[in-house]
């Protein structure tokens, strides 16, 4: 473990995961809360068509496809918008349902992302660095290079600010949209930010978590975190506490089995810790809720036996 | 007040969802200091009015002034409250915290409530009694308190006109009763309120004036020449009998479910204990 933190590469990768798990469990929280888990899913799975088409326009570029994540990322970010761009203007102009539209999306998005990985792949002539592209699937942080960590690190900084600065319009979209239109305030922007934010907090963990499993760590610390506060301050500092856990301790535990990706093993990490949550928090968690019934029951059996 | 300019003038106003018009040319002038209710079928578009004015819901064609300017200058100038039931009660906050809300459109972006915010937040609660709930998780409030929690929001708006969207849907007698009287209060401070209201055996307990809505405008002014029987019977398109002004219900006091007056008319001194949808 020592020699963990004194290796250079792995300390990135503890860095880069950590963060990642924590920027996705903070903004993670507004999705959760607004309820649009299933869109952040479409987004993360879009981004894969994103990723291909920057890799392959980088190959064609330079003649090496690259998998440096200020290539990618930028791709990620626009296959995630243009998913949800196109399942806006399907909801204003057909009668589909907000289920389907994004369903459909994602189907889109992803599939055609699935077909350019595996023409990628079996392309003949060979394309250069298409070795480890099938790592987006499931994520391999130990992928990590110093200038994706800074990437990862200005995205992050740069959606904590926006969410810190609009905390008070987000608090109030998120709970009462209706009402806060009604005040004036321009609900429109308020709801291009977080959507963007989200956006960014996913793409940000393709590398490391991969495209099918990072909704996970976007809602997974925000569901674990709702289940010890009443507090909206306290659920999003508790969620990116937890997903940055969740992110650091799941990319040592890969590291030390060979050959494991990594999203896979962050994922269960959450689970381990919405599993306790759910089970132990007080006041929502399941063993205090049976207590409190437990107790219900012997005092209605105390009055029933009074009355007779 | 002859010379003081309609608290709400509405002209020419259409709104549709999707192709469908739920408001066609409506237009409408609300006096200042009344209090209100806004009344017809389900449907009929009453919500939708308060939301068009609001800005909320997109406006097909029409204007809109407030205290005779227009709406964009004057929309701080109206206080809101939502039908309860429009947000999730589960979301992690305080009462207080949901109180200060109504402060966030006089703030404006980026600048967060501070101990003046706080304060007035504070005397609100206590003005709609919900003082001791304070610190409560809003999830942990009844249906009346939750509503109180939500009048104490648009009273710290400050604002001169109100409009309440069924404000009385699923509370207990004792909250309702409790909150016409505050509403009484403020409009006796000089206030304007608007209300969207089902019952219809209340209305000439609760209201100076009335505004019968279904689709457009029915008939809309003081007690006496809106809410009449005819007017009605045209409101809902039909079979509302005896009730209306004329009839002399005015003291029932029944909550009906549905806006039908004919029950009331066989049993007119009907015990006040009827349960509520």
């Amino acid at each position: 473990m020592l020699e963990f933190f004194s290796d250079h590469t792995l300390r990135t990768v503890f860095l880069g995961t950590a963060g990642i798990g924590a920027v996705s469990g903070a903004v993670g929280c507004f999705a959760y809360l607004r309820r649009q888990s299933l869109i952040g899913d479409v987004v993360a799975h879009s981004s894969l068509l994103g990723i291909m088409v920057f890799f392959l326009t980088s190959y064609l570029v330079t003649g090496k496809g690259s998998k440096s994540l200020v290539v990618l990322i930028p791709g990620a970010l626009l296959a995630g918008v243009a998913s949800l761009l196109l399942t806006r203007w399907i909801l204003s102009h057909t009668r589909l349902k907000p289920d389907s539209a994004l369903g459909v999306m994602l189907a889109i998005f992803f599939g055609s992302g699935i077909l350019l990985l595996r023409w990628t792949q079996r392309a003949t002539p060979n394309i250069p660095g298409k070795r480890g592209l099938e790592d987006y699937l499931f994520g391999m942080a130990a992928a990590m290079t110093r200038s994706d960590l800074w990437m990862i690190g200005i995205l992050g900084v740069l959606s904590i600010a926006v969410m810190l600065l609009m905390w008070k319009e987000f608090k109030l979209f998120t709970f009462d949209p209706v009402f806060a239109q009604s005040t004036g305030l321009k609900t429109t922007w308020i709801d291009t930010w977080m959507l963007l934010i989200m956006v960014v907090g996913i793409v940000i963990g393709i590398q490391s978590v991969g495209v099918v499993l990072m909704i996970a760590l976007l809602v997974t610390p925000a569901s674990s975190a709702r289940q010890w506060t009443g507090h909206l301050g306290t659920m999003v500092l508790l969620a990116a506490i937890f997903g940055g856990i969740c992110g650091g301790a799941g990319s040592i535990l890969s590291a030390s089995f060979s050959n494991v990706p990594t999203g896979p093993v962050i994922v269960l990490v959450a689970t381990a810790l919405f599993a306790v949550s759910l089970t132990l928090a007080p006041k929502r968690g399941l063993i205090a809720r049976l207590i409190k019934r437990r107790k219900l029951e012997r005092s209605a059996e105390v009055a029933a036996g009074g009355e007779r | 007040m002859p010379d003081s300019p309609a608290a709400i003038t509405i002209k020419g106003l259409t709104v549709a969802y999707d192709s469908v018009p739920v408001l066609w040319n409506v237009d409408l002038a609300i006096e200042q200091g009344v209090m209100m209710g806004v009344v017809g079928p389900n449907g009929a578009g009453k919500s939708t009015l308060l939301k068009a004015v609001l800005g909320v819901v997109p406006k097909l064609a029409g204007d809109v002034e407030v205290l005779g300017k227009r709406f964009n200058a004057n929309r701080q100038q109206i206080g809101y409250v939502p039908q309860r039931t429009s947000v999730d009660w589960d979301f992690p906050t305080t009462v207080l915290d949901l109180v200060k809300m109504g402060t966030y459109g006089r703030l404006g972006w980026f600048r967060r409530p501070g101990a003046k915010e706080k304060s007035d937040s504070l005397a609100a609660l206590d003005r709609f009694e919900m003082r001791d709930f304070a610190q409560r998780q809003i999830g942990e409030l009844s249906g009346g308190q939750q509503q109180r929690a939500f009048l104490a929001r648009a009273y710290v708006q400050n604002a001169p006109i109100y409009f309440l969207d069924e404000p009385f849907a699923a509370v207990d007698a004792t909250t309702e009763k409790a909150i016409i009287r505050l509403l009484k209060d403020l409009r006796d401070e000089g206030k304007t309120i608007v209300v969207v209201h089902h019952d219809l055996t209340t209305i000439t307990d609760y209201f100076d004036a009335i505004t019968l809505v279904n689709k457009k405008i029915i008939a809309s002014g003081p007690i006496a020449t809106a809410f009449t029987s005819q007017l009605l019977d045209q409101t809902y398109g039909g079979p509302i009998k005896n009730c209306g002004i004329e009839c002399g219900f005015q003291r029932a006091p029944m909550q009906l479910s549905h806006p039908t007056c004919s029950n009331v008319s066989q049993s007119p001194t009907a015990p006040g204990e009827v349960d509520d949808a």
